[in-house]
């Protein structure tokens, strides 16, 4: 199992006949991704890599029942392709593209969202992006840009604000032979389509995701949400990373959404939002995969029989997070590879 | 891209905002020219993008020109908080008997637009917020946008006088239409002041505009201030890279924003101190190198420079020769540590041993690496 895409994903390119949107759509066909289609407003009737390509959104939903759509259009007109994507009936929208107004994703954001039912708790239609790498799922689908050859199958969620350095740490977790259900690429900009409470909401009732890799960095508070709604409703243990403890404030860090504003959005506040819902932080790279090795170890030693466990665990219950959460909160605190924040340090 | 006040006064200006008539002085005697245009008493005022510019004595009232071309005289030759002044604004005086505080900034959580609004102006709104925080009020502007008696209701929360609330909600109207055509993401008035005689004018000035939306705003460009860049700066701007510039002595030069700036933080973990952050972006040419190299080496005194690639969509390769043209060109006169990973990394690494290069695969171990021959170099 997985989240959000898997062997059932049918996809169409926005962008298609673009330089980006060409490359990639070769990149995610050879990953064996079900590209069904492409769009090009006046380039319908061509092929790209034997892909048909059409003049609208909503023509290329008719003919192919695409149900995913990946967008690469240039940032002046990537608002509009989200527009386009919802009203044809895409439920799942994936919008790579870099340098979108914040008030066009704003307007683009509210008319998925109006889109959606009122019974759909994990939500559809859906966003991902602006500004993101998309996602993969190991030996089934690829979306976006994320490289194939680096990932494999097993048990771990991965989520994440960054491109590359989502790259470097699952790089790292597949070295160690810790694979992965999903890996998804949220984006770097102030407004996103799917938070890391989307992701984790996702990962938490997907029966295969044992273990949760989460890496945020500076700006806004979409850390400090997500490690509220951790301890609140996550029963499956979570690693964090924050980038940017090194940032200095009021600086724009390359993705939009990355600043120190007023003093709000620092590493150091969300490190220990993270510590404080018992949730252990790995302070560099490196020290991710041998964090959640741990954890992933405690949890299937917990449960003796792992195979069943992830079964039992697709509705989460009230006993289940009950049971799982007093064993988390030690590990956290025993873990000799958990340390102290830099903030907690230097009060010491 | 921050606006300077008599930047963002004019933008104001534009949509009917009431502002005090001023200009912008570069030197003493076009402040006395400004003062003598405007007649009365005018305040002048260092243009610097901090905080706090008051209290490190860049805000004067003068009486007459020749008091303004002293006064501007003083401040021109003023740093505040490590920026040098370069110009100040010459506005008319004004009386002031209350000062609000009114802005709208985008909330990323709740996917709004925020208004916040308060009787506390003219401090800095984060100390109200920490000292006072109930006196501020908060209130979202709904998808359907903002209705005059919504800006009314709000203001009558904080001005007892009606007429003066009804001009405040009228200032609140159209600072929202700056907000949303000129793609602010903060348009800010502190204070919002209230004059003996009634009136309520905006005494200062701050936007934040968002510079994913330059492309549509032709006139952005002629308010950037090139003075405010380093050569370093100016370099990344025109060829689309970004750059900060940081203190240390250790330059780093990485694809992506989140590999940039974990790098920093290793270099740190690691008992370094970087000298910048660098992205040079997803596809990367070799071209972006050369100029990465030149923006790190003419900016800073770095002592060390560390490039750390993963290779996704950028070819290692690219890197690679990008990394070998710079160098022929011109010797950095610096060590040079090379990590890279990925996408043609063997082909990358041919290239570089060709001209006598070596490159790591582990990023702790180039981290290690690079603080260690920075540490050589200043011994």
């Amino acid at each position: 199992m997985s989240i959000l895409i898997d062997k059932h994903t049918r996809l169409i390119v926005q962008g298609i006949t673009g330089r980006d949107g060409a490359f990639h759509t070769q990149q995610m066909i050879a990953y064996g991704t079900k590209v069904v289609g492409g769009v090009t407003p006046g380039k319908g009737g061509e092929t790209i890599h034997g892909v048909p390509v059409f003049n609208s959104v909503a023509e290329a939903v008719a003919a192919t029942r695409a149900n995913t759509s990946v967008i690469y259009v240039p940032a002046p007109f990537a608002a509009d392709a989200i527009h386009e994507a919802a009203d044809a009936g895409i439920s799942l929208i994936v919008c790579i593209s870099e340098g979108v107004p914040v008030n066009d994703t704003l307007a683009a954001y509210h008319k998925v969202l109006g889109k959606r039912g009122v019974d759909n708790p994990l939500g559809s239609p859906r966003l991902i992006g602006p500004n993101c790498p998309g996602l993969i799922t190991p030996g089934h689908s690829k979306v976006g840009i994320l490289p194939g050859h680096i990932v494999t199958p097993g048990p771990i969620g991965v989520v994440s604000k960054s491109g590359t350095l989502t790259y470097e740490v699952v790089k790292q977790l597949t070295d160690r032979g810790l694979g992965q259900t999903t890996c998804i690429g949220i984006g770097g900009d102030p407004v996103i389509g799917t938070d890391f409470i989307d992701a984790l909401t996702l990962f938490e009732a997907d029966p295969k995701t044992e273990a949760i890799v989460l890496m945020g960095e500076i700006g806004g508070n979409a850390e400090e949400q997500a490690a509220l709604y951790i301890k609140r409703h996550v029963t499956k243990p979570v690693v964090a990373f924050v980038a940017g403890q090194t940032a200095p404030p009021g600086k724009r860090m390359g993705h939009a959404g990355a600043i120190i504003s007023g003093g709000t959005g620092t590493a150091a506040e969300k490190m220990a939002a993270f510590e404080a819902a018992g949730v252990p932080v790995a302070r560099i790279p490196s020290e991710i995969p041998d964090l959640i090795a741990e954890l992933l170890q405690r949890r299937r030693a917990r449960k003796k029989v792992p195979g069943k466990v992830a079964a039992s665990k697709k509705a989460p219950k009230r006993s289940a997070r009950s049971a799982s959460e007093p064993a988390r909160k030690p590990v956290s605190k025993k873990s000799p590879a958990v340390r102290p924040t830099k903030k907690a340090a230097r009060k010491k | 891209m921050n606006l300077h006040e008599y930047q963002g006064k004019e933008l104001f200006a534009r949509y009917g905002l009431p502002v005090l008539p001023g200009q912008v002085a570069g030197t003493p005697e076009e402040a006395r020219e400004i003062a003598a245009s405007i007649g009365g008493s005018v305040v002048i005022k260092a243009q610097v993008q901090v905080g706090g510019r008051g209290k490190a004595g860049g805000v004067k009232l003068a009486n007459t020109p020749e008091e303004a071309y002293e006064k501007a005289r003083d401040i021109l030759a003023l740093t505040i908080k490590g920026h040098a002044v370069r110009k100040v604004l010459v506005a008319q005086a004004a009386d002031i008997a209350k000062e609000y505080y009114l802005s709208i900034v985008m909330d990323r959580e709740k996917k709004a637009p925020l208004i916040m609004l308060s009787s506390e102006g003219g401090v800095e709104i984060e100390e109200v917020a920490k000292v006072a925080p109930e006196k501020i009020i908060r209130y979202h502007i709904p998808l359907t946008g903002l209705r005059p008696y919504e800006a009314r209701n709000l203001m009558l929360r904080v001005f007892s006088d009606f007429s003066q609330a009804q001009q405040a909600a009228s200032i609140l109207i159209k600072l929202y239409q700056v907000y949303l055509d000129g793609d602010c993401s903060l348009a800010e008035i502190n204070p919002l002041a209230v004059t003996p005689e009634g009136k309520v004018i905006a005494l200062d000035a701050k936007v934040v505009l968002d510079d994913n939306a330059e492309f549509r705003h032709k006139d952005w460009a002629n308010w950037r201030d090139p003075e405010e860049e380093t050569p370093g700066q100016r370099l990344a701007r025109e060829k689309g890279l970004s750059y900060v510039k940081l203190e240390g002595d250790i330059g780093c030069i990485v694809n992506g924003a989140g590999l940039a700036m974990a790098t920093m933080d290793l270099i740190k973990h690691y008992g370094g101190e970087p000298a910048n952050f660098l992205d040079i972006g997803g596809s990367s040419n070799p071209e972006k190198v050369t100029a990465a190299l030149k923006i790190i080496t003419t900016d800073s005194q770095c002592r060390a420079i560390l490039f750390n690639i993963f290779g996704g969509i950028t070819r290692c390769d690219d890197v690679a020769n990008g990394i070998v043209t710079s160098l022929k060109a011109a010797p950095l006169g610096v060590p040079l540590v090379i990590r890279l990973t990925g996408t043609n990394e063997d082909k990358a690494r041919r290239i570089l041993s060709d001209f006598g290069l070596g490159a790591t695969t582990s990023m702790d171990e180039a981290v290690q690496m690079v603080i260690a021959k920075a540490q050589e170099e200043a011994s």
